[in-house]
């Protein structure tokens, strides 16, 4: 028995070995690796994006200070925003994605791998891209929703603006693909057995997630097309006198840009059901009534965009069903709220540190949930609007909403990821610093807004009376700073030196949890099967695998996407330089364009040589039917 | 980590001239403009022929967009028009009656020329004579592509599929 | 309420009663806000106690369990409900308040990178008033602001007297104000518009009726005639140096319009978009290097030496 499953280990490792040496970073097509690879990317913007913002608060420290002048501040905030939202934010989520839906359905692969590198390679070259031209002094600067006309082509002169609206093409490009991914993966590649009344909530938030951007990216990708078709061609999408609309444009952003908040915090409320569920070993609480208000979520976060418009003065009714849909989007993520205090307290809680992020999310994120309402209602809104209340409200929704459930999925899922448990007093510290200083850097700005200080300033007068709040706010940064600094360096000493995980830690109940860690690359020997609604936990003592997949080619099984019956059997592909060429080629495609028209069509044709080569027929006889 | 280093300390001297801003001018900027000389023969040690003048601007984009805006505030559209021409010639062709190179440019301005061309010398600071010379020759092409902007925010003289 | 924040640009000193009912549906939403998160985080503190004491997880979702997330959802709707109603009723006030008046003053706010154009339009042309960053209103009435844009979207902010409203290019936005006594009102541009924006202000001074309509008399007067020789000097100079391609003074041949009317400008109180108070050495800074101060301000630096420059300024602060 042991020597059989000897010999399959040994022909599964042989044939899903991964890429190896430099060319194999190139080729990788494990969804492992590249879900890594995108969160330590995202990190590492996460931490340029962090910079800037200490270089911003800074200069706001006191009234009139010159750490900064206004041409490099602008270019500091647009690309802050814009490294946040589409550097770090969004594909964080998705590199997290990208490692566990196929483990958590008990599959060996993303639905695409190929598809996945190129995504990666994609994301990369956006952010190198924005970062190459910020250090060469050609960073945007009209804020990271680029409103026109400011941002057009009179009154953003040079690159800048083209950089930024290139990037969007790039990121959101990568977001797409990965979405594409991850609905195939949830749908078609469960473990038999795992009914979709089964789906772990992290894959049901992930799955609407991707319906998310499935329908939000295209009109953010139109939006900061036309831009560029706008300032390269001189065409006339936003050009008042020629027929266009600065507030067109406007309403293609929002109607991108409110769905994207959402993108961001659906992962976020999946990493909170698997936290809660492992720290209070028993299921969440309402498990259809969870769903429900996921998809609630997704659905309605299409129909509040415009109140992020509310001051351009547009029809008083239209405001008002704004208003009691943005009220009204507040009701699925309050329900998720009592759901979840619901199980604490009909669970046995235990507190680690990924619990203590749980927690300082409900404290915080209700914060910023509660000033979303008040910005619901229109005539608040009209008084708050580009505000420092609207700073404070969009990061304690996004840093306590989003970032802190990450920072709590980082520690829960670190063991898995590298096989070793991270330092637990040293993560506790880092948590009280990141919390202490996330308030203090935050919560004066609710007040700063409303004695009247405006976003986006890079200076304001000594009469005005806000240095001191201000300068609250900037002293906050060192615990922030510290704290998160202080995670990292636990994460970089517990990869080598921490505690050995074992394969289940946390004695948690999804199915990444039953395989080593860090998990094989083919992850499961067997498919699994799934008896309940929580994988591990209502597993029999011999629960069946699927056997008889090939083991000399790399196999997954297809289910059915309602009950996931087995249905076929699908190769996926080898490692492969062709989505690293794409990725180039797509690259070279944008980039050129923007400096030379012409770089449009020859990258187009490079494009399509390069997709020719990925999609050139196999010599190999395929498997035989079974 | 070093290797980056020096690649970050590469792109900051590469950082490039075409997205410069000179945002406060220097003192240089306000003084009169410089005359011009129609003849070679001066008193003392030789200055230089106006021909030698080089425009600190050029290539430059924001000098380009702050020109495209000087040239509507200052009115030359009243007989330029964007660069067509009706009463003044057109400034969008390969033709220049008075030279294209900057310092004819420079010098068609501040000194005007015959048949109606004012002399704007000493009425607008040097500064703003050079972003207006090199505003005039990214009309007529011979700015690169990557420093210039297709269209203002107004009515167009042309369709923007109808080549320059 | 106030809390001893300073009050020069704050939505909490309502001056006017637009401003004075928003304040009173933020208190509103302030109170129930504060009450549904003090009964979530107690609720939290609860869960996590009674968590921490369990030797036992109890695995099924119990009937009073239900009953408590059903009930709490409820409670969530209808106070969402209750703050959709106010939202609403105030809205409707703050929306309609002031229309419907026939003879409304009017008052047209221009945005400009960086400053603001004020207007009062009068049916007499001559009679049209036009200044710079300041908005005169006379108390007790409310006033209709017709808000446009030379270049990018600018957004006008007077906290104390309205929320904001976007000036938007090819579009007149409308909002109505009204202070109730007098006093200074300090406003600045909340939509990012370029380099600038943080130095974009304004102030709005509500006046009695009659210490308006002295003012506007005043303002619709031309410019004083140079006093002294070195005025007479000083107006030459601005003849004859770049300020003519840009400002109007009336009564003179400078009439351009790209940027603030200098007919009465030492009557104002700040220069530069409300950065410097109007007084001698900021006026002379300002006119020798105005991008030294705001770097990115269109005014370009003024070929002079110091004579000249103090002849330009006794002729500028004669221009009361």
């Amino acid at each position: 028995m042991t020597e059989e499953r000897g010999q399959t280990e040994a022909a599964m490792e042989a044939t899903w070995a991964p890429a190896r040496g430099f060319l194999g970073w190139f080729t990788e097509v494990d969804h492992k690796r590249i879900g890594l690879r995108y969160i330590v990317t995202a990190l590492c913007f996460f931490t340029l994006g962090g910079i800037e913002a200490a270089i911003m608060r800074l200069q706001l420290a006191g009234p009139e200070r010159h750490v900064v002048g206004p041409d490099f501040y602008n270019q500091l905030f647009t690309v802050h925003g814009s490294t946040m939202m589409f550097l770090f934010a969004v594909p964080v989520m998705e590199g997290i994605a990208i490692y566990l839906v196929p483990l958590m359905v008990g599959t060996r692969n993303v639905a695409f791998p190929k598809l996945n590198a190129f995504g990666y390679f994609i994301y990369l070259f956006g952010g190198l891209f924005l970062y190459t031209m910020f250090f060469c002094g050609a960073g945007p600067d009209a804020g990271w929703f680029a409103y026109t006309p400011l941002s057009g082509p009179q009154f953003s002169p040079g690159k800048r603006i083209d950089t930024w609206s290139q990037m969007i093409t790039y990121t959101e490009l990568s977001a797409l693909v990965v979405s594409v991914e991850i609905t195939v993966t949830a749908f078609k590649q469960r473990a038999p057995g795992m009914s979709l009344n089964r789906v772990p909530l992290f894959v049901w938030s992930m799955v609407v997630t991707s319906f998310m951007i499935m329908f939000a990216m295209p009109a953010v990708m139109v939006d900061s097309g036309y831009l560029a078709l706008d300032r390269l061609v001189a065409t006339h999408f936003f050009n008042r006198p020629e027929g266009g609309d600065p507030i067109f444009y406007q309403h293609l952003f929002w109607f991108f840009g409110h769905p994207e908040v959402y993108i961001i915090f659906i992962p976020a409320l999946g990493f909170i059901s698997s936290i809660v569920t492992a720290f209070t070993k028993r299921k969440v609480f309402g498990y259809s009534v969870m769903v429900a208000s996921l998809v609630f979520t997704g659905f309605m976060g299409f129909g509040l965009w415009v109140h992020h418009m509310f001051a351009t003065g547009l029809p008083q009714l239209g405001q008002s069903f704004f208003t009691a849909a943005s009220m009204m989007i507040s009701i699925p993520t309050g329900v998720q709220i009592f759901c979840w205090i619901g199980t604490i307290w009909h669970g046995r809680l235990t507190i680690r540190t990924p619990m203590l992020y749980v927690l300082a999310f409900f404290f915080d994120f209700l914060i910023g949930g509660l000033t979303g309402v008040m910005l619901a209602s229109v005539p608040i809104n009209w008084q708050v609007h580009d505000t420092y209340f609207v700073v404070a409200h969009f990061h304690y929704v996004l840093i306590a909403g989003a970032v802190f459930p990450l920072f709590g999925a980082l520690h829960f899922w670190f063991p898995k990821w590298t096989g070793r448990m991270y330092g637990e007093g040293l993560s506790r510290v880092a948590f009280w610093l990141v919390f202490i200083g996330f308030n203090l850097v935050f919560f004066p700005m609710h007040i700063l807004g409303m004695i009247g200080m405006p976003r986006r300033v890079y200076t304001y007068q000594p009469q005005l009376g806000w240095g001191g709040l201000n300068q609250l706010a900037t002293l906050g940064v060192l615990p922030l700073a510290l704290g998160i600094l202080l995670m990292f360096v636990n994460f970089a000493l517990s990869r080598r030196r921490g505690a050995p995980a074992g394969p289940n830690p946390w004695d948690a109940d999804t199915l990444e949890w039953s395989v080593s860690s860090p998990p094989p690359p083919y992850n499961y020997l067997h498919v699994p099967t799934v008896a309940g609604g929580h994988a591990l936990w209502d597993a029999a003592p011999d629960q069946p695998v699927v056997v008889g997949m090939r083991t000399d080619h790399r196999e997954v099984l297809v289910t059915k996407a309602v009950d996931a019956e087995p249905s076929h059997r699908e190769e996926l592909p080898s490692p492969s330089i062709w989505p690293f060429l794409v990725a180039l080629t797509t690259g070279i495609t944008l980039c050129g364009a923007i400096f030379y028209a012409w770089w449009f069509t020859m990258g187009t044709v490079l494009t399509a040589f390069a997709l020719i080569g990925w999609f050139w027929p196999k010599r190999e006889p395929l498997p035989e039917a079974s | 980590m070093k290797r980056l280093a020096i690649l970050l300390a590469a792109c900051s001297l590469l950082a490039c001239h075409r997205e410069q801003r000179s945002l406060v001018p220097r003192a240089a900027d306000a003084r009169r403009t410089t005359p011009v000389r129609v003849s070679d023969l001066q008193p003392g040690r030789p200055q230089p022929a106006v021909t030698a003048m080089k425009n600190p601007y050029e290539g430059n984009a924001w000098a380009v967009s702050e020109g495209q805006r000087l040239y509507s505030s200052y009115n030359c559209a009243g007989c330029h028009f964007h660069g067509g021409g009706g009463i003044g010639p057109p400034l969008m062709d390969s033709e220049w009656l008075y030279g294209s190179t900057p310092a004819n440019i420079y010098t068609s301005i501040v000194e005007g020329r015959p048949n109606g061309m004012p002399s704007f010398g000493g009425h607008i600071p040097e500064q703003q004579v050079w972003q207006l010379v090199t505003y005039v020759r990214a009309l007529g092409g011979l700015e690169p592509s990557g420093a210039t902007q297709p269209r203002a925010e107004e009515m167009q003289a042309r369709r923007a599929e109808e080549p320059k | 309420m106030t809390l001893g924040l300073p009050g020069i640009q704050s939505t909490l000193h309502p001056a006017g009663p637009q401003a004075q009912r928003i304040l009173d549906l933020f208190d509103v939403f302030l109170i129930v806000t504060t009450v549904v998160f003090v009964i979530v985080v107690v609720l939290t503190v609860a869960a996590v106690v009674k968590g921490r004491r369990r030797r036992e997880a109890i695995g099924e979702d119990t009937r009073g369990m239900k009953l408590a997330v059903g009930t709490g959802a409820v409670l969530t709707i209808a106070a969402l409900i209750t703050l959709l109603v106010t939202s609403v009723a105030t809205g409707r006030a703050v929306g309609t308040f002031g229309g419907g008046n026939p003879d409304q003053m009017e008052i047209v706010v221009t945005g400009h990178q960086w400053w603001w154009e004020v207007t009062y339009p009068d049916p007499q042309a001559s009679n049209t008033v036009r200044t710079a960053n300041e908005i005169h209103i006379p108390t007790g009435q409310p006033i209709l602001l017709r808000l446009a844009t030379r270049d990018v979207i600018h957004s006008l902010w007077i906290p104390r007297l309205h929320g904001k409203r976007d000036l938007i290019p090819g579009r007149i936005n409308k909002i109505y104000i009204q202070a109730d006594a007098p006093g200074v009102f300090r406003a600045q541009c909340a939509e990012f518009c370029g380099l600038q924006h943080a130095h974009m202000s304004l102030v709005v001074i509500a006046q009695t009726p009659g210490d308006f309509m002295q003012w506007k008399i005043h303002q619709q007067a031309p410019a004083n005639d140079p006093a002294t020789p070195q005025q007479a000097h000083g107006r030459e100079l601005f003849l004859d140096l770049p300020c003519i391609n840009c400002h109007a003074v009336t009564g003179t041949d400078a009439y351009a319009t790209l940027g603030p009317d200098l007919t009465h400008v030492a009557s104002r109180k700040t220069l530069a978009a409300g950065t410097l108070i109007n007084n001698h050495g900021n006026l002379a800074g300002w006119v020798s290097n105005a991008a030294a101060i705001k770097p990115g301000a269109q005014m370009p630096p003024i070929p002079m030496n110091g004579p000249e420059l103090q002849d330009l300024l006794a002729y500028l602060e004669n221009l009361k």
